[in-house]
């Protein structure tokens, strides 16, 4: 019998949401790791009953934690992440030099292959891979050593990296992004990398017409089926990419705002996107007190505001950039969590919306998983 | 030189542990390295060698991974008194080293 499981992430522990595939009635797990922040969950698709969480607390720092089990039970393994060579500095926010310093795993991306190997994407920026499990983890040291990263500034929420995507169709490719210097690619396993940003704006703050890195992205999604087109959510602006990044086309269109933080892809419709527009830079809650997921089924331009079952009057929530999924039932079922602790479900591809969980702590990452 | 000492770990740590109450350790050995100062007294490099030994864990957790720094909104007391600041390798209070007092590890008062 088909079953989802929904990982969030939270400010205050983690919580585990599951429903048989009707999708109407969830038991929530939790909150496991009470009191830290769970920045990302996210399970094997390999193995989905391996779930790696990034557990942290700014008094006692990093833990992950391993689950074999679906999430019932779960063992620490491996919290060291250091910076394989001399971490050098990249810009602070008032332009000066700061060492690369390690504070948090932002995300998990475990392998599709194999469910001892995921990648963890950290703040200050830099990609690491374990492949036994979590027990080690190694720096790509390729991606912080490469030319432009003496020039990289955080974003306001640190210099993070916080999107893994790895190519299903080609071998070796994988993308990553960070705050605020933009998306980069390697096509060798995550040796070497370039920056993939042109097409990419941030008008009135770049010196330059066309810089290499410096452009707060907040977040990419891939869909698997076509795995050279990327959507991208940054800062302001709503873009697309089908050449795997060389170039990037704004589809914002007809939105009420395009900034905002997560992107979302339907399932089995490689041009139906979601996003959630947010007042502004300065106002991060939806215009008018609305809460409204925009979709566009042709890939960006034409977007249609879904409202039903959505608060549309005083509401004053954020989505954050890892906080919204979909699952692969034959009927896509679009998931997201807001920073007024409720996730958010839709069974029919973003028709209606109900809240699954309401009244938890501010929602960090949401994740789905649909299991056989 | 052969030692129990006691620690108290604040909540999230106990959890992390999977302990209740206080934990005691034993420092065994003497001279420098470690599990003692110069002088084979107890230091705090020593207490937290022993017991990221026992409670693999709490590596991490309490002093950096590498630079073996205490983490800034970790505080370290006994006796009445702030250790927070005092230098790794100095002897602990005798009461700490004989057991008669806890060594207290404490997340720092922050936030709202």
């Amino acid at each position: 019998m088909t079953r989802i499981r929904v990982l969030a992430g939270t400010r205050k522990g983690a919580f585990i949401l599951t429903s048989d595939g009707s999708r109407t009635k969830w038991d929530v797990s939790g909150p496991h790791f009470a009191g830290w922040e769970i920045y990302h969950m996210k399970g094997s698709p390999a193995d989905p009953d391996r779930i790696y969480a990034s557990q942290n607390t700014g008094w006692f720092g990093q833990l992950i934690q391993r689950s074999d089990d679906g999430g019932a039970t779960w063992q620490a393994v491996g919290n060291e992440f250091t910076y394989a060579t001399e971490p050098g500095t990249h810009l602070w926010y008032d332009g000066t030099p700061r060492p690369w310093e390690f504070k948090r795993v932002w995300h998990l991306e475990p392998s599709s292959a194999d469910p001892d190997v995921a990648y963890a994407g950290i703040e200050d920026a830099a990609l690491f891979k374990t492949a036994d499990g979590g027990a080690t983890w190694t720096e790509l040291t390729g991606l912080r050593t490469h030319d432009s990263g003496p020039g990289w500034q955080p974003g306001a929420g640190g210099m993070c990296l916080h999107t893994i995507i790895l190519d299903p169709a080609h071998a070796g490719r994988m993308y990553v992004a960070i705050s605020a210097a933009g998306t980069f690619r390697s096509d060798d396993h995550g040796e070497t990398w370039r920056p993939v940003n042109r097409g990419l704006h941030s008008e009135g703050t770049l010196p330059e017409d066309e810089p290499e890195v410096g452009f707060c992205v907040h977040h990419v999604e891939m869909h698997p089926a076509r795995p050279d087109t990327l959507f991208m959510q940054k800062h302001w602006d709503v873009m697309r990419s089908d050449d795997a990044g060389q170039t990037w086309q704004e589809i914002s269109g007809d939105l009420p705002t395009d900034f905002g933080f997560p992107i979302g892809v339907h399932a089995h419709e490689p041009d139906t996107i979601y996003v959630v527009p947010i007042t502004s830079d300065s106002l991060h809650y939806p215009p008018d007190g609305q809460l409204r997921v925009y979709r566009s089924r042709c890939g960006g331009h034409e977007w249609e505001p879904l409202t039903r079952g959505l608060p549309q009057e005083n509401c004053y929530v954020n989505v954050y950039r890892d906080a919204m999924s979909v699952d692969s039932l034959e009927e896509c079922g679009i998931y997201f969590g807001t920073t007024g602790g409720q996730v958010y479900a839709s069974a029919d591809a973003g028709d209606t919306w109900a809240p699954i969980v309401r009244d938890l702590p501010a929602v960090l990452s949401v994740e789905v998983q649909t299991l056989s | 030189m052969s030692a129990v000492v006691r620690v108290v770990l604040p909540a999230h740590l106990k959890n992390l542990a999977r302990v209740q109450g206080e934990v005691r350790l034993r420092l065994d050995g003497s001279g420098a390295g470690a599990d003692g100062g110069a002088d084979g007294a107890v230091t705090r490099a020593a207490l937290l060698d022993a017991l990221e030994s026992a409670y693999p864990v709490l590596r991490g957790t309490i002093r950096d991974h590498g630079t073996g720094r205490r983490r800034a909104f970790v505080r370290f007391y006994a006796c009445e008194q702030d250790l927070s600041n005092e230098p790794a390798d100095a002897p602990l209070p005798a009461a700490v080293a004989a057991g008669s007092e806890p060594f207290l590890i404490v997340g720092a008062m922050a936030g709202g």
